[in-house]
């Protein structure tokens, strides 16, 4: 039987420890499932250059219903002045095959959003804070603070309507503007969000410059605030890091992860640049893990295959390229 | 056993420290990880486009500026067989070889290995396979030839005092053969390192592997080949290549293969990416705390220069990052 060997600091005195490995992960506990949630459809083409129709929008929701997914975000309640990609979200909304067992959250960044969303068959929303002042400012003209009073409103009447909350928060890792944010800024936000009533919170590397150190440090910090349960990672892709903290963030005790099919979303911070981390290749780790999840991984790559053939795109997928040059080797 | 209570570890008697102990485990990484570049060789071999003498020699020079220990110069296998490297001997001859910086070569026979002794090697690698299937479609032998050959190399190695280092191809799974045993991977590398190997690289060739496959294969190869031996040659066709790397670094390995720029396609899955870049690996080093000694910005220029010299792109995400975020 493996034997892990750890340090453990007790006073100044460093003591070494034995335990039995757990896991097959290098003796690192990893959890059994997985939930993915994909946020292609919004996350993703909000942030693509061509805007797709309605009908494209609604024959992808459906296609990744189909491939298993359990949470696909489905559109954004926002205002089509600020987010013209997401113009047709009554239509998409109304127009998806809502597939039993499957949530279709949307966005929802106040009060009036929420009610259209309730209005267009919504079933649950979700909100987006952040750790970082200036980005705050920058993205929804508000403090932290404001946003937080706005949400508190959303929280209340999704309440009150039984309607389901899932909280975000932007720039857990560093921020374009800021740089540096201290995990104890992010740990704030994100039981602010669970307290007003967010299931769930996912925490956002919103420039992709996270690395495991750093995804580490912030955990840390954020689980001594919100149960780990609670806690999802959207990590971004752009330094190529995204495989790597989702690695040490399902080591630290997260099982729910953010992606987006084909890593459809480039970063508006990088000009060209890859944004969200590919479903399919975080599918392809979970599952070499031994990590169950759900996914039909092969009916998944079909509907990443569709929409990259609707934006004229490439997958930023590298399972997706690999594959359509040979077939896929699952070890 | 637990060493302090001299009574048999229950990992019951843990629970109370496991949030610490989980982050400790989390955090286990080595303090300085050596990064081999091998764009140069790996790289440039399996790129399409073939580059002059003159750029090859001014790609390794401003990689010997970077502060990367080592650098894979060239390779001296027939030119019949690998044109792009039919120019080794006027490579080696022409960089400037920097102190503290060591340039092993290929040498996958004798005649290869006189051939880097003249031309001035200090150091040479040979390029072992776990699958059968592989060797005899990549070097025309059995496993157990190929071993007959690397004696010959070692044993002559050994008294010209020349290092010899190790790889071990599919070492996750074989494009012909798949799935490939830990078991093999571990006799194979055994066998290198018994041999006279100083260092044996164990490479996931067609980048099929996950943290999951690649924690098998290497609790089976440190049972036989001690940790400070291994170093880790991912290829990133799949997108796996940083998580490996990372999973590697957690169970003690500190040798990490790389290309500058993701040089280097993946020849089983034509227009797929192969070696992980040099720049996406430093920047997850750093990012952990973990020493080098490169300067990834002089990586990033120097993958530059070659991506123009070959007119593609860079693979590597932060390199693509950097330029992009440089010009909007």
């Amino acid at each position: 039987m493996g034997l892990n060997r750890v340090h453990v600091h007790v006073g100044v005195q460093l003591l070494r420890v034995h335990f039995p490995q757990v896991a097959a992960s290098a003796g690192k506990s990893l959890p059994e499932k997985v939930k993915i949630v994909e946020v292609g459809p919004r996350d993703g083409l909000q942030n693509e250059k061509t805007i797709v129709p309605a009908e494209v929008k609604i024959c992808l929701i459906d296609m990744l219903s189909e491939a298993g997914l359990p949470v696909i975000e489905a559109t954004s309640f926002v205002s089509p002045k600020w987010v013209p990609q997401m113009a047709d979200q009554v239509e998409v909304m109304k127009g998806i095959s809502k597939k039993p067992g499957v949530n279709y959250p949307v966005l929802t960044p106040n009060l009036k959003g929420f009610q259209a969303a309730v209005k267009a068959g919504a079933t649950e929303v979700a909100i987006f804070g952040a750790a970082s002042e200036l980005f705050s400012k920058k993205n929804i003209n508000c403090s932290v603070e404001e946003s937080l009073q706005r949400f508190e409103e959303v929280a209340k009447a999704a309440k009150e309507q039984g309607v389901a909350v899932r909280g975000y928060v932007s720039c857990v890792l560093g921020c374009p503007y800021e740089g540096k944010v201290a995990p104890g800024k992010v740990a704030q936000v994100a039981k602010r969000l669970y307290a007003m009533g967010c299931y769930e919170i996912s925490l956002g590397d919103t420039t992709g410059v996270g690395t495991p150190g750093g995804m580490i440090e912030m955990l840390e910090a954020v689980k001594h605030e919100v149960p780990v349960e609670a806690l999802a990672v959207h990590c971004h892709d752009t330094y190529g890091q995204a495989l790597a903290n989702i690695l040490v963030a399902l080591q630290m005790g997260i099982s729910v992860v953010d992606s987006s099919v084909a890593g459809l979303g480039g970063c508006p911070y990088a000009q060209g640049a890859s944004g969200n981390v590919a479903t399919e290749d975080v599918v392809y780790m979970l599952h070499g893990l031994g990590i169950q999840t759900g996914v039909d991984l092969a009916k998944l790559m079909d509907a990443g295959a569709f929409i990259c053939q609707s934006l004229n795109r490439r997958t930023s997928s590298k399972v997706a390229q690999a594959a359509s040059f040979q077939a896929i080797l699952q070890f | 056993m637990d060493p302090v209570q001299g009574r048999a570890a229950d990992p019951r008697t843990f629970v109370h420290l496991f949030t610490c102990i989980q982050s400790a485990a989390i955090c286990d990484f080595p303090k300085a990880v050596k990064v081999v570049e091998v764009g140069p060789r790996d790289g440039l071999q399996n790129e399409k486009e073939m580059v002059p003498t003159g750029v090859k020699i001014q790609l390794i020079d401003m990689l010997s500026e970077t502060g990367l220990p080592v650098i894979e110069a060239t390779s001296f296998v027939s030119s019949k067989w690998v044109p792009q490297m039919a120019d080794h001997a006027e490579v080696l001859k022409g960089i400037s070889l920097a102190p503290h910086v060591r340039y092993p070569v290929l040498t996958p026979n004798m005649q290869g290995f006189h051939a880097a002794v003249d031309a001035g090697a200090t150091e040479v690698a040979v390029f072992g396979s776990a699958s059968e299937t592989f060797c005899k479609n990549n070097i025309n032998c059995s496993i157990e030839e190929s071993f007959q050959r690397f004696k010959e190399i070692i044993s002559s190695a050994k008294q010209a005092h020349i290092p010899v280092r190790g790889y071990v191809s599919c070492a996750v799974a074989c494009p012909y053969e798949g799935h490939v045993e830990p078991a093999k991977v571990a006799e194979v590398a055994k066998r290198l390192y018994e041999l006279g190997c100083y260092e044996v690289s164990l490479c996931d060739t067609t980048g099929v592997g996950t943290p999951g496959s690649m924690a098998s294969m290497l609790k089976c190869v440190v049972k036989e080949v001690p940790t400070n031996a291994l170093a880790v040659h991912c290829h990133d066709t799949y997108g796996q290549a940083l998580a490996n790397v990372l999973i590697a670094l957690q169970m003690g390995i500190s040798v990490v293969d790389s290309s500058v720029a993701g040089l280097g396609g993946c020849p089983f899955a034509k227009g797929a990416t192969g070696n992980v870049s040099t720049e996406d690996v430093v920047y997850m080093l750093n990012g952990l705390g973990i020493e080098t000694g490169v300067n990834l910005s002089k990586v990033i220029h120097a993958g530059e220069f070659i991506c123009k010299a070959l007119n593609r792109s860079t693979n590597s995400k932060v390199a693509q990052a950097t330029l992009k975020s440089e010009t909007s």
